[in-house]
């Protein structure tokens, strides 16, 4: 069984996509083991209109994949009131957590509103997904060109924020292998392993975090989800290992009743 | 000796039992892979762990068995230096040599040229492919584009020898580095030679675009390798090349055997499509060389 912590829904602005439709996602998804699907919205990316973007997320796993889809919202803190989203997030459609895209919205970590979003975060008891990149920046549509998010800063930032549970999605282009461990002893971090490379990268990421930091996730439907599935099974890892990267730690993170 | 039926064998009687585990519901793709005979185009020993060739591709070849890859096309030993010395190429190629010798069965390799020392590329030619093992050219990405005229003697060679020519292609947003390939270029050196057969690969990694740069141009294959396994990518090259045209390879080790092979594994297509995608377009090509050295595909 797979608890997949990254998964979109909706419509990835320069490509349809195979499980672009909620519905097909979550039989594609079911198809393949998964038992729990960690959702954001590709329309939170761009559109300024958040709360609708939530407000459509929350629906749309509400209808089709209810007890399986987990929806997180997007939050901007760029855009006015972005503090009223964050509210609607935990109490009105009671999500667990909440996604965030800063190279697309526009801020730095060391921005003041990023440290403020993950105190109010902790204190709402949402866990925050912070996707570092989406797309390779050598094939991005040429009047599109996003950077991966600049990490130099978050271990301060997270350190100053200790109640803050901080899942890392897409961070392979932004992060050499070395800053990979220190960056998890300043707080209660986790990597999931979508964009991960190299001969054995998986196993390799698992020898240098505590292995409860290392989460499974896809990028599905924007990446084929067989890419983090076949990783795993490239690792070579012991049994126990792979259950836990599966399915184990995010369900410590998120338990079954919580979702 | 190695055998597909003794790999498959050994998967089935232990390997894809312990990779499944106590987690024997997967999703089936984990064994899935095993219906397909899988050829990988396209790997290295850049960033294998190892202090030699040979322990390096036995980490290759561990991580092969794991997916149940029967075959691999090595070339570039340790360095992807895009201006490599004459010693730096024939080192690079004896790793190669060193690599694929300790794996017989299992691995062939591919000689890797500059145009930069067009008689020196020739001779390394004669001796690694026409007079030794080896079964291909590339990955070609040193010195110069591949539309430079000092490419047409080497493309001559491996016509000569019927082996397949792998051409590095990138179309990068931030623009190409001096020299690098763009598929534009393959496909102006593959029309000035209509016997020889190339491989673009990374399908210039804008792959969307990649693809209708060489579609036209039918002595070119698509390689899937060495870029992000975007959803869709296979997708469209069987539609728009058709299955023969396309050929699965890694990039290994900077990238994964198992997020390459994730591209034709997770594309809708039908399995006859992915047969061809996996191993037999490769085996199609590499079969003149193949059987000129006695080799049995």
């Amino acid at each position: 069984m797979i608890v997949d912590t990254n998964v979109n829904i909706s419509r990835w602005p320069f490509r349809r996509l195979a499980g672009d439709e909620t519905p097909d996602l979550v039989a594609r998804l079911r198809q393949r083991n998964v038992v729990q699907a960690w959702a954001g919205s590709f329309d939170g990316i761009l559109h300024k209109d958040i709360g609708g973007v939530n407000a459509r997320l929350a629906v749309e796993c509400n209808t089709y994949g209810k007890g399986f889809l987990a929806p997180f919202g997007s939050i901007n803190p760029k855009l006015p009131d972005w503090r009223e989203d964050l509210r609607r997030c935990a109490q009105d459609h009671r999500m667990p957590g909440i996604r965030l895209h800063p190279n697309y919205h526009g801020y730095e970590l060391k921005d003041p509103v990023f440290a403020e979003l993950l105190h109010m975060a902790a204190a709402s008891g949402l866990i925050v997904q912070l996707v570092v990149s989406m797309e390779d920046i050598r094939t991005q549509h040429p009047l599109m060109r996003v950077p991966p998010v600049d990490l130099s800063a978050l271990a301060e930032v997270v350190k100053s924020q200790p109640s803050t549970r901080l899942i890392l999605l897409n961070w392979w282009p932004a992060l050499r292998e070395q800053r990979i461990a220190p960056l998890a002893d300043a707080g209660e971090l986790y990597f999931d392993l979508s964009m991960v490379e190299g001969i054995e990268g998986v196993a390799r990421l698992v020898e240098q975090l505590p292995p409860e930091r290392v989460l499974f996730g896809s990028n599905f439907p924007l990446f084929y989800f067989e890419a983090a599935l076949l990783k795993v099974q490239e690792s070579g890892l012991p049994e126990t290992r792979k259950t836990m990267l599966f399915e184990g730690n995010a369900r410590r993170i998120l338990p079954p009743k919580a979702a | 000796m190695f055998t597909r039926r003794s790999l498959l064998n050994s998967l089935v009687a232990g390997g894809a039992s312990a990779l499944l585990g106590g987690s024997r519901r997967l999703y089936a793709a984990q064994t899935a892979v095993r219906r397909f005979r899988i050829w990988d185009n396209h790997s290295h020993l850049h960033s294998a762990p190892g202090d030699t060739p040979e322990a390096r591709m036995e980490v290759l070849i561990r991580c092969a068995d794991r997916l149940g890859i029967e075959r691999i096309i090595l070339s570039q030993g340790y360095s992807a230096d895009l201006h490599p010395t004459r010693d730096q190429l024939r080192e690079e190629n004896d790793r190669v040599l060193r690599a694929v010798r300790r794996f017989p069965e299992r691995a062939y390799g591919s000689v890797y040229l500059s145009p930069s020392f067009l008689d020196f590329s020739l001779q390394e030619f004669d001796r690694c492919v026409r007079d030794g093992p080896m079964v291909g050219i590339g990955e070609l990405e040193a010195d110069m584009r591949c539309n430079a005229p000092e490419m047409d003697p080497i493309v001559e060679r491996a016509i000569s020898m019927k082996a397949p020519i792998l051409q590095h292609t990138w179309l990068k947003a931030d623009g190409n580095l001096p020299g690098e390939s763009t598929p534009y270029d393959l496909v102006e050196l593959a029309r000035r030679h209509p016997g020889a057969n190339f491989i673009c690969a990374h399908t210039g990694g804008d792959w969307e675009r990649g693809i209708r740069i060489i579609r036209s141009t039918r002595n070119i294959c698509a390689g899937i390798a060495g870029f992000d396994p975007t959803a869709g990518v296979v997708e469209m090259a069987v539609r728009e090349l058709g299955p023969e045209r396309v050929v699965y390879g890694s990039d290994v080790g900077g990238r994964s055997f198992a997020s390459q092979l994730a591209n034709v594994m997770g594309a809708d297509i039908p399995d006859s499509a992915k047969e061809l995608v996996l191993g037999g377009n490769l085996r199609r090509l590499l079969t003149p060389a193949l059987r000129a050295k006695g080799y049995q595909a």
